[in-house]
């Protein structure tokens, strides 16, 4: 029945935080592939750190339901991947575990936060991994590492052991080099939990096929907008020209509501944010407060020593952005944006199948190349819309700029993966 | 624009502690943050975004709790099965 | 000065499982954390799942209490840090609450009834219960029990209304009765219903006095805080907006430090939870009979007065007990149910489910035939609850009789006794003779110790004046 495996291998990058190195694995569709996991999905017996201090040595008593569903199709749990700081970056730069380095250029960052798990894949450590996208997470270090990432639509994949960073926006998904073995994993991991509410009860997946002929593909104007690298750009463009001559009908239209996304995005996610990273107080997990001290004093100071910078600033921005005063200003109008980007969608949908754009607007940065939040925080403004809308969005190589990967982002309706999974295959069986 | 008062108010309320040098630092950058978020100000309306459903339910039904170990094992030096905390009075 | 009141009534419903969780709420019995998941816990990446049957007894108390069900309704975090509190916000409702207005009326001073009206129920998660240990100042620290994080709540909040503490007594009787026979809340589970008030006095400031925690110190709460209030009136000093502590054991409330209640609650929806369309279902339950249906009915049926009839329906298993020894006597079941028992129970801090109705139904059967005389009864109902505390096996009242010999005699047994006590109060029976008031009843009460209580004080006088006589 179950057989063993031992993982003992270098890790160059800084890909892992916990590397396993006796896996048991049982039989099954994903039977003795290695995979590795972001560390912010709770592995029983396993340390789970979010890439955090204040987590380090938490060891979770119980299996976050994709571990479950993993461990039954047979996959082998090698270890757990670097991340910036609960989720929140663009880099793996933000981890307490050091930054991970991308595997293409080591002087380069693998992107964010799910960087450990790209590096890992790009590498070669692993076959697969799984990564968790709540602004692009999965897709970003997908296009900066040369390798195919997919944020399933919200409800597909169950959140139960998913460390909120911000719940009402993320979503755990599969990296893998290729299309093919990233369908694999998502085909294993989407269904119904009914411990997750959000978690919707559909049909399975269906078989991976290839397929784009005839399919309408609407390519936003603003997906090519200010900030977006020309190089990155045009190789971005004559990708979609392949989606073209492979038999797609592409249509140029346009998304007003990007002008609001990335606001939304960030007032959201950082004021879900400000609430879920309440709960790091010590007292039943984690690094131990001082206890002699009175509870305010003893909570502000192991959050301070803790939680990294840049937790801490969405932290503060996220109180803020709800507090008395100011949560019309800021978290109200931000739902009323999210609407519009929703709206913005559900109208696109109406004319065209897929939405196909750069993933990234620029190739990976160097590291230690942006220490400006608010800049780093623009560099999401491709990725954001889907988790704003809950659509699925895929990452998929396209070509290289200034020598490193490219990514070209496909975004479908809701629940419609297969879609941009099969013309994501036809895409890269096309292009080999 | 937040004075770095506000600032040290929201620690206060989030329980972060701030360092004098760091206030500086955050005041600036939420500075420029918030400015950035004022585009928002052009989007009509208020809150709202639409969820798609509504009325998820479980049954009243028992399931097993965890084992009592399992709840004090990550808890740093419990007392009597209680799980120590910074005191309040 | 006028008085003013408004609650906020935490209560416990009575659910198998958490709010959120599968949890199980009977943890009343076993050790600290020993009901608890990672969901109640609050340990990383747990999720809530909203338990259906704590929203059907919430809509339940709604209909009972004439409320409105909007449409929509949904949970929001309260967030605030307290070590109680394992995920550092409450999921609790805000702006969209499950039900809007309603009433409870209660007997007014006056007589008749008063409406109390409601602003709103929503539902919320219990935190866990603290413990404070250790002394000094670097002594003290906390220790943190999560059995009771995560069962369900409804909070109810009054219009500021009430306008003394005892008609905020009577408000609380009548909802808890309410609540009880709703089958949604169990009064004897400690804890069970919490008590905040918003008192003031006309024209000042209002003052919230939080954590009354049993519902027997509200009105002992209230009368402090009225009575701190019209004393800082009189000598001129400033009544300050603020929230204050009762404590309990002292009787007392005291000010909570301005910085601990210095709150930004920064409420949101809970992006975990689904809002609940839940106003359809309103139609569809089914209320048992509430306490003043229960009250007319009685009245009607056993022919009992409006004051037994509403103190034997203000308490479901008063009341049903009632009906269970009512059937063929009540009007011999209702004084001594409403009156006697419940006096006997009240001194002895004892539930009334403890009391065993055979025993007490033979009792009122004695009564009934006159075998033995009232103040028997009552040493027999005395003994019978001793016995009930003691945890001894309780004597039928035929056998309490005969083995104390507390039967009723004829008059003609008692002959004797009465002739010697006669003889030994010789100044008494010269007063009596010579017409002095009073006389004739000392003399009975003498015979009636003599006979430890078993003659009826009647029949006595009846044979003394007839000795007199001879
Ligand atoms: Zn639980």
């Amino acid at each position: 029945m179950g057989s063993k495996m031992s993982f003992d291998k270098p890790d160059p990058d800084n890909a892992f935080i916990t590397l396993c190195r006796e896996i048991d694995y049982q039989e099954g569709p994903l039977s003795g592939i290695p995979i590795a996991i972001k560390d912010n999905i709770s592995t029983a017996g396993i340390q789970t750190t979010c890439g955090s201090k204040i987590l380090k040595g938490y060891i979770p008593p119980y299996d976050a339901h994709v571990i479950t569903l993993i461990r039954s199709a047979g996959g082998a749990i090698v270890g757990k991947t670097n991340m910036d700081e609960f989720g929140m970056g663009t880099t793996t730069e933000s981890s307490a575990f050091g930054p991970t380095t991308n595997p293409v250029d080591p002087t380069r960052v693998p992107g964010g936060s799910s960087g450990g798990s790209a590096a890992a894949v790009a590498s070669g450590l692993v076959r697969m991994a799984l990564g968790t996208d709540t602004g692009g997470s999965i897709r970003c270090p997908a296009s900066f590492c040369g390798i195919v990432g997919l944020k399933p639509t919200y409800g597909r994949v169950s959140r139960y052991g998913l460390i909120a960073y911000a719940n009402s926006l993320e979503q755990i998904g599969p990296l893998a080099r290729n299309v093919r073995d990233c369908a694999l994993l998502y085909s294993c991991i989407a269904g119904y939990d009914p411990r997750d509410g959000t978690s919707l009860d559909l049909p399975a997946p269906t078989p991976l096929r290839s397929e784009i002929q005839g399919k309408r593909i609407g390519v936003p104007a603003e997906f090519f907008g200010e900030g977006v690298d020309p190089a990155v750009a045009s190789v971005v463009q004559s990708g979609i020209q392949r989606l073209e001559e492979l038999g797609a009908v592409i249509v140029p239209c346009s998304m007003p509501s990007m002008r609001y996304a990335l606001a939304a995005y960030y007032v959201t996610s950082m004021s879900e944010a400000s609430s879920n990273l309440g709960r790091y107080d010590g007292v039943r997990y984690g690094q131990a407060p001082d206890t002699v001290r009175s509870w305010h004093d003893a909570y502000s100071e192991i959050r301070r020593a803790g939680f990294g910078e840049e937790v801490r600033r969405r932290i503060l921005l996220g109180s803020f952005a709800l507090s008395a005063g100011y949560q019309g200003k800021y978290y109200a109008k931000a739902q009323a944006a999210r609407q519009m980007v929703r709206d913005d969608f559900e109208r696109l949908f109406e004319s065209v199948d897929i939405i196909a754009g750069p993933t990234m607007p620029t190739v990976a940065f160097r590291l230690g190349e942006t220490s400006d939040p608010l800049s780093m925080y623009l560099a999401d403004i491709l990725t954001v819309p889907a988790n704003l809308a809950g659509v699925p969005a895929l990452s998929v190589p396209c070509g290289t700029a200034h020598g490193m990967p490219v990514g070209l982002q496909l975004i479908g309706r809701h629940f419609a993966e297969d879609e941009i999974l099969a013309a994501a295959l036809a895409f890269e069986e096309g292009s080999a | 624009m937040v004075s770095k008062e506000d600032v040290a108010h929201i620690a206060t309320i989030a329980d972060i502690g701030v360092d004098e040098s760091e206030l500086e630092l955050f005041t600036g950058q939420f500075n420029a943050i918030l400015e950035y978020f004022g585009i928002l100000d052009s989007v009509e309306g208020m809150g709202g975004a639409t969820r798609s459903r509504s009325n998820v339910f479980r049954d009243d039904v028992v399931v097993p709790s965890l084992p009592h170990e399992e709840i004090l094992k990550n808890s740093t030096d419990p007392e009597d099965g209680f799980i120590r905390a910074p005191r309040v009075i | 000065m006028t008085v003013i009141i408004g609650l906020e009534i935490h209560c416990q419903l009575n659910t198998n499982t958490k709010l959120f969780c599968g949890c199980s709420t009977d943890y009343r019995d076993d050790g600290p954390n020993t009901h608890v998941c990672p969901v109640c816990l609050g340990l990383p990446g747990s999720l809530p799942v909203l338990n259906r049957q704590a929203v059907v007894y919430a809509l339940r108390v709604a209909k009972a209490l004439h409320c409105e069900v909007p449409e929509f309704s949904e949970f929001a975090r309260k967030n605030y840090f307290y070590p109680d509190l394992p995920k550092a916000f409450q999921i609790t409702q805000y702006d969209k609450p499950l039900a809007l207005g309603g009433y409870i009326e209660i007997e007014a001073e006056a007589g008749g009834e008063k409406r109390i009206n409601l602003t709103r129920i929503h539902m919320e998660e219990d935190p866990g219960r603290l413990v404070h240990k250790g002394s000094g100042d670097r002594g003290r620290y906390t220790l943190v029990d999560y059995n009771r994080s995560g069962v369900p709540l409804i909070e109810i909040v009054t219009e500021p209304e009430l306008s003394s503490p005892k008609e905020a007594r009577r408000f609380l009787n009548k909802l808890r009765a309410t609540l009880e026979y709703l089958g949604i809340y169990d009064s004897e589970r400690e804890g069970s219903l919490r008590v905040d008030a918003n008192i003031s006095i006309k024209g000042y400031e209002r003052v919230e006095v939080k954590n009354i925690t049993s519902y027997k110190g509200v009105e002992k709460a209230l009368t402090f805080e009225i009575t701190r209030q019209k004393g800082m009136i009189r000598r001129n000093a400033q009544i300050v907006r603020e929230t204050r502590h009762y404590q309990e054991a002292r009787g007392v409330t005291t000010s909570a430090r301005s910085k601990e209640m210095e709150h930004d609650y920064r409420y949101f929806p809970e992006p975990d939870l689904a809002p609940l369309q839940v106003s359809s279902w309103v139609e569809e339950i089914e209320l048992p009979e509430l306490p003043d249906t229960r009250r007319d009915r009685f009245m009607q049926q056993y022919g009992i007065s409006l004051n037994h009839a509403r103190t034997l329906t203000g308490d479901l298993r008063l009341a049903e007990f009632f009906e269970e020894v009512a059937s063929g006597i009540p009007e011999v079941a209702a004084p001594w149910t409403a009156d006697i028992l419940l006096g006997e129970l009240n001194y002895r801090d004892m539930p009334i489910s403890k009391v065993p109705v055979p025993h007490f139904n033979a009792l009122l059967e004695e009564v009934k035939k006159g075998t033995i005389t009232d103040t028997s009864a009552v040493e027999i109902l005395r003994l019978l609850l001793n016995q009930v505390m003691e945890g001894s096996t309780p004597e039928m009242p035929g056998a309490v009789i005969a083995r104390l010999g507390l039967s009723k005699e004829e008059g003609g047994a008692f002959r004797e006794i009465v002739a010697s006590v006669l003889a030994e109060n010789g100044p008494a029976v010269a007063d009596q003779r010579a017409g002095k008031a009073g006389a004739i009843n000392f003399l009975v009460g003498q015979v009636m110790k003599a006979t430890r209580g078993r003659a009826d004080p009647k029949e006595i006088a009846r044979i003394i004046e007839d000795l007199l006589k001879e």
